[in-house]
């Protein structure tokens, strides 16, 4: 055991640092006067001397490897440059806009959970009866349903036809109070900070804006969930010891639940913070559809306005998280199921 | 992999024969497009447009899906769209195929330091959510659909790569190549001769099922304004116009739904019947699942 975590705990900054160097090396794409947009705060100064000053101090028309290195140096100090696009330094919008995102993607991982694994068991236990076929309708749908359409008609529905949800992560009112001396932030979090703070219209606000982004992301993403579920219970089901469970004379329902599920359950704990970091990509396209301000908006405003800092920064945080979490992903395996351990 | 059960599995299947129907239909759609929407520009890829208002048109007798915004003729969207979804699905496909098969393949047969860097490479790019990097890319190249293209296909090629290689481990250990090499026969003879023809097919099929997918992150990249230029029949593109009028007009919220339920049906479609024949082939070929 111990060795496979060091082995893992090695892989890890590796991987980061080909990450690294991998997005760095497509900036190489590019003309050095476009590279040197990381560094200026307002594109109004720039003049030609300042360009040119910019480019022999960051050694912009050096070799690739030689900026790689220059920049990296950067990178370890904390410094990524200043994103056009937020309007503050790549660090501090990091800061703001990954809150709003992991408060989003919680509230989509919850119900994913819940709903994928329920489902899932049902789908197995009465396989090719109608609720499996209803269940593997719906998944098939969720998959199917390309996000930024599924978005749109539910705005269409709930805001442009009811009013009652709209995008955005929080109303006016809402945002007058959140940013004025009696509101104190503690986690970033809204719906946490509003209870912590006592002010249950903020929390009502926060919760009605994250409502149709998490359902959104939910239904596209609880579709593997279900399938992994699915797939595992049944794979369960045809053991030995299920019918030994049974022939003793369990009950059907304890059976399942004691026995199956618990063994079913093993690849799809493992699964769930894979899926966690998949909504990291997934928020990309649902963030844009809904105006909310995470990270995955701002990442594409940056990409359509080329602010290759905020380009950078956020595909870099996109990536070390997705690293993060597919070691985490591992180690839980390994935790859970000593056949990866001693299969070494 | 595919013998006569299998196959008999896979008919029996109402999902898949309805997928395969469904392509088929979207296929007939692309190759006579010229012929169910005439071009009237240059370039037939491009939308007509008529009128400069930007408001769109419900669904008329003359134009049967009506306008979208900038007065688009829906109808000529969605037939070349099809087309457009086919040429970007089968050029992504080949191009990440052709680098999944050839890093792939060295990897696999060669093993030792050229394994280690391609597993190495192929650690990084999947270290990437497929959309981020391909926005990333695409950023990087300005939009445009060669671009768009190139970036899917950079993103995808290290699934197939690792799946070919895994596939080749498997192979390249068995008795006849053994025997095909101390007979001394050469590399690329037992390459070509013993271990591709075992090797290959499950890639290849993995790879084909893969382009409802790949037309799914296409659109999403037009949609974030990333992909097809302005007027290219394309269904992101299309989606991405209606936003402007989801809330409808006063007094009448569902006023201009034909601009976002026709084309998002389109890639609906499009993309359920890929996934419908995908999960039928998986039904089949798991065994857990008998």
């Amino acid at each position: 055991m111990r060795k496979f975590l060091l082995k893992r705990a090695l892989m890890l900054p590796l991987v980061a640092l080909g990450v690294t160097f991998l997005l760095f090396s497509l900036t190489g794409l590019l003309p050095p006067e476009m590279r040197a947009s990381i560094y200026l705060q307002d594109q109004r100064e720039l003049t030609p001397e300042l360009m040119q000053e910019l480019i022999k101090e960051h050694k912009l028309d050096a070799p690739l490897v030689v900026r790689y290195g220059s920049w990296l140096k950067n990178l370890l100090k904390g410094d990524l440059g200043y994103s056009e696009t937020a309007r503050m330094k790549v660090t501090e919008a990091i800061k703001t806009y990954l809150s709003a995102t992991l408060e989003l993607t919680i509230f989509a991982i919850i119900p994913i959970f819940f709903i994928g694994t329920r489902l899932g068991t049902v789908s197995a236990v009465k396989k090719d009866k109608w609720p499996d076929q209803l269940t593997r309708l719906l998944a098939i749908t969720g998959y199917s349903l390309p996000t930024f359409v599924f978005g749109l008609l539910a705005l269409m529905f709930f805001y442009g036809w009811l009013g009652v949800l709209g995008p955005g992560r929080y109303s006016f009112e809402t945002d007058m109070l959140i940013h004025s001396d009696a509101f104190k932030s503690y986690t970033g979090l809204l719906t946490v900070d509003s209870l912590l703070n006592f002010k249950l219209g903020v929390f009502w606000d926060a919760v009605k804006h994250l409502i149709l982004p998490a359902s959104v992301l939910c239904f596209g993403s609880v579709a593997m969930l279900i399938r992994i579920t699915r797939t595992s219970m049944l794979e369960e089901l045809n053991k030995d010891y299920v019918r030994t469970a049974r022939a003793k004379g369990l009950r059907e329902a304890y059976v399942i639940g004691a026995h199956v599920r618990r063994n079913a359950m093993i690849p799809v704990i493992t699964l769930v913070s894979l899926q966690f970091v998949r909504l990291l990509g997934g928020v990309v396209i649902t963030e844009t559809v809904f105006d909310f301000p995470g990270i995955g908006r701002w990442g594409v405003k940056a990409a359509q306005q080329l602010d290759l800092a905020g380009v950078m920064g956020f595909s870099l945080m996109s990536a070390l998280l997705f690293v993060l979490a597919n070691t985490v992903s591992d180690v839980l395996y390994a935790v859970m199921d000593p056949r990866i351990r001693y299969g070494e | 992999m595919f013998d006569e059960r299998t196959l008999k599995r896979f008919r029996k299947s109402k999902a898949s024969i309805f997928g395969l129907g469904l392509i088929a239909a979207f296929l007939l759609l692309a190759l006579l497009a010229p012929f169910i929407a005439k071009p009237q520009g240059s370039d037939p890829y491009q939308m007509p447009q008529s009128g400069y208002s930007s408001e769109p048109q419900k669904p008329s007798a003359g134009k049967i899906f009506g306008t979208t915004e900038s007065q688009y003729d829906l109808f000529y969207g969605v037939v070349w769209g099809a087309r457009t979804a086919f040429k970007i699905g089968a050029a992504v496909i080949f191009v990440a195929l052709a680098a999944g098969l050839i890093i792939g393949g060295l990897a696999g047969y060669y093993g030792g330091w050229a394994d280690e860097g391609a597993m190495r490479l192929t650690d990084v790019i999947l270290a990437f959510p497929g959309i981020v990097l391909a926005v990333v890319i695409v950023a990087m190249l300005g939009p445009g659909i060669e671009k768009v293209i190139f970036a899917i296909a950079a993103v995808s090629w290290p699934a197939y790569a690792r799946l070919f290689r895994g596939d080749i481990l498997t192979v390249k250990k068995q008795d006849f190549v053994t025997a095909s090499r101390v007979m001394g026969a050469g590399d690329f003879w037992i390459f070509t001769r013993h271990i591709l023809p075992n090797s290959i097919y499950p890639v290849v099929v993995v790879a084909s099922l893969d382009i409802g997918s790949v037309v799914l992150t296409a659109a999403a990249l037009s949609f974030l304004g990333l992909g097809a230029p302005a007027g290219y029949s394309d269904w992101g593109q299309l989606v991405a116009m209606s936003r402007n009028w989801i809330l409808g007009a006063a007094g009448s919220p569902f006023a201009y739904w034909h601009t976002l339920l026709i084309p998002g049906g389109a890639i609906f479609l499009f993309v359920l019947a890929w996934n419908l024949l995908g999960d039928a082939f998986r039904d089949v070929l798991d065994p857990r699942q008998q």
